[in-house]
């Protein structure tokens, strides 16, 4: 059979594998977020052993393959309760992503001018409502592109969750060679699915950050302006 | 802070520091400063880098801690509880040297947020707040553009009347034309000026001499953690008493 007819017959498995793919990632990356405010916070903490608790957590992850962690999350926590495969998956790409996700959280609110922040302070505005309409909407535009770049390679980190049973885009990519005995066309077909979910997030991505930068587009002419006007 | 509080402070001071000690470290910065602003009245603080002017003029409204002494703004005692803080910055409108506004927000929307957030006004309250203001400090027609595409001198009269929306009983800037480029420094001066004029109580760290002359009721010479020299403008700048207030003189070619 050719690649054509291949890639039409396996593509209604292939569309459920991408709802799971998405679904696991997308779960994920919200407790990820969570999480990683949370160790965001610690990181940005004025008590020192909180800070000592962030850095050994974003240590711990960091320092250990991924693979490792759903192994452990998965067999691990059998022990204790028997999690259906799905929630082992997304706790444990929780827990990968939240460590990276929480050191450009951390970047982001440090890259804040201070400046800024005692201007909203000193119109009486708490630290919350700072947070909430200074701080955290100048964070999220820097950090935009590199949370975009995280869950790009969230979506991609997801197919390690094939390896404890889960029928997402690469484990049906595998069941396609198994069956077909074309493992390279097999993987060539999930491949492209993998491309197209990255280039749609990639657009959203674009899209949103296009939105939320207006305010700088024009700055650049703007600079550019500044500096031929003070070149006299 | 209550309309009855005010009432009942009038004719008191403004601000009122009493033996104010502020240290970074082991290093004293200010070192024991009374100093009192009544209703109405313009001071400049000046004095050579370093003598602690803006960093007197941030501990006013608590974005420095002092170290000793006690301040009152307003009759009242200023604490750092978060809410009493807050409440008391939001009768101080402060003004800086890198205007600070809000990048991602447009000019009137800088007007704007923390009279909704703080003062609870609605959004078209907030609004027409903003454009009164604007117009008065000559910016109406940017009301919709984002800072990054003003220059500096429009920056920094927005930061001034994102600060006047809050209806402050007292302003403080602190070095407000120093980032200026100097054809820029004259609009805001002007703007400053006019405040003045209209009776704001100001406290102004500066090395504009000339609006210290316009503009002062009270120049204060800040020197090695302490007042050297304060008086009416065309004294101290002209005729200094102390020998610290003749070398700024001379080191600003004043003298």
């Amino acid at each position: 059979m050719d690649f054509v007819s291949l890639f039409v017959e396996y593509a209604p498995l292939f569309l459920e594998a991408t709802w799971v793919t998405l679904s696991l990632t997308a779960v994920s990356l919200v407790l990820a977020m969570v999480a990683g405010a949370g160790v965001a916070w610690l990181a940005m903490s004025a008590v020192r052993p909180l800070r000592w608790l962030a850095t050994a957590y974003i240590g711990l992850v960091r320092g250990t393959p991924l693979i490792t962690q759903i192994f452990i999350i998965y067999f691990g926590l059998a022990y204790v309760v028997t999690l259906p495969a799905f929630w082992a998956g997304a706790l444990a790409l929780a827990f990968h992503n939240s460590a990276y996700i929480a050191e450009i959280i951390r970047s982001g609110f440090q890259a804040v001018p201070k400046g800024l922040t005692e201007a909203a302070r000193s119109l009486g505005m708490s630290r919350l409502k700072t947070l909430k309409r200074v701080q955290a909407p100048l964070a999220l535009r820097t950090t935009l592109p590199v949370l975009g770049n995280q869950y790009i390679i969230a979506v991609k980190d997801s197919s390690l969750v094939a390896f404890i049973g889960m029928t997402e885009l690469f484990r049906t990519s595998q069941n396609m060679a198994a069956s077909t005995y074309q493992p390279l066309t097999s993987y060539v077909v999930v491949a492209i699915y993998y491309l197209a979910i990255v280039l749609v997030l990639t657009l959203l991505v674009n899209t949103l950050e296009a939105r939320l930068s207006k305010h700088r587009r024009p700055e650049v002419q703007m600079k550019a302006k500044v500096k031929s006007e003070g070149a006299f | 802070m209550t309309s009855e509080d005010r009432t009942a402070t009038s004719g008191a001071p403004v601000v009122s520091l009493r033996g104010i000690v502020k240290a970074f470290g082991s290093t004293t910065v200010l070192d024991g400063i009374d100093l009192d602003v009544a209703r109405g009245e313009v001071v400049c603080l000046i004095g050579p880098s370093g003598a602690g002017k803006s960093t007197l003029l941030r501990c006013i409204n608590g974005l420095e801690r002092i170290t000793g002494g006690t301040i009152d703004v307003g009759g009242q005692r200023l604490s750092y509880d978060e809410k009493h803080l807050n409440a008391i910055r939001s009768r101080i409108g402060m003004v800086f040297q890198s205007f600070n506004l809000f990048p991602h927000l447009t000019v009137r929307e800088n007007i704007c947020v923390a009279q909704r957030e703080v003062l609870g006004r609605s959004a078209s309250e907030a609004r027409d707040r903003a454009h009164g203001l604007l117009e008065r400090v000559g910016l109406d027609h940017k009301a919709e553009a984002y800072p990054d595409n003003l220059s500096g001198g429009q920056q920094q009269r927005v930061a001034i009347a994102r600060a006047l929306a809050m209806d402050p009983a007292l302003m403080l800037f602190d070095e407000p034309t120093s980032a200026l480029d100097p054809e820029l420094v004259g609009e805001v001066l002007k703007v400053m000026k006019d405040l003045a004029s209209e009776g704001m109580t100001m406290v102004v760290v500066t090395h504009e001499m000339r609006f210290a002359r316009d503009a002062a009721d009270r120049v204060v010479l800040l020197a090695d953690g302490g007042i050297a020299e304060q008086g009416p403008p065309e004294r101290v700048l002209t005729q200094p008493s102390s020998a610290r207030g003749r070398a700024f003189l001379q080191e600003i070619g004043q003298a």
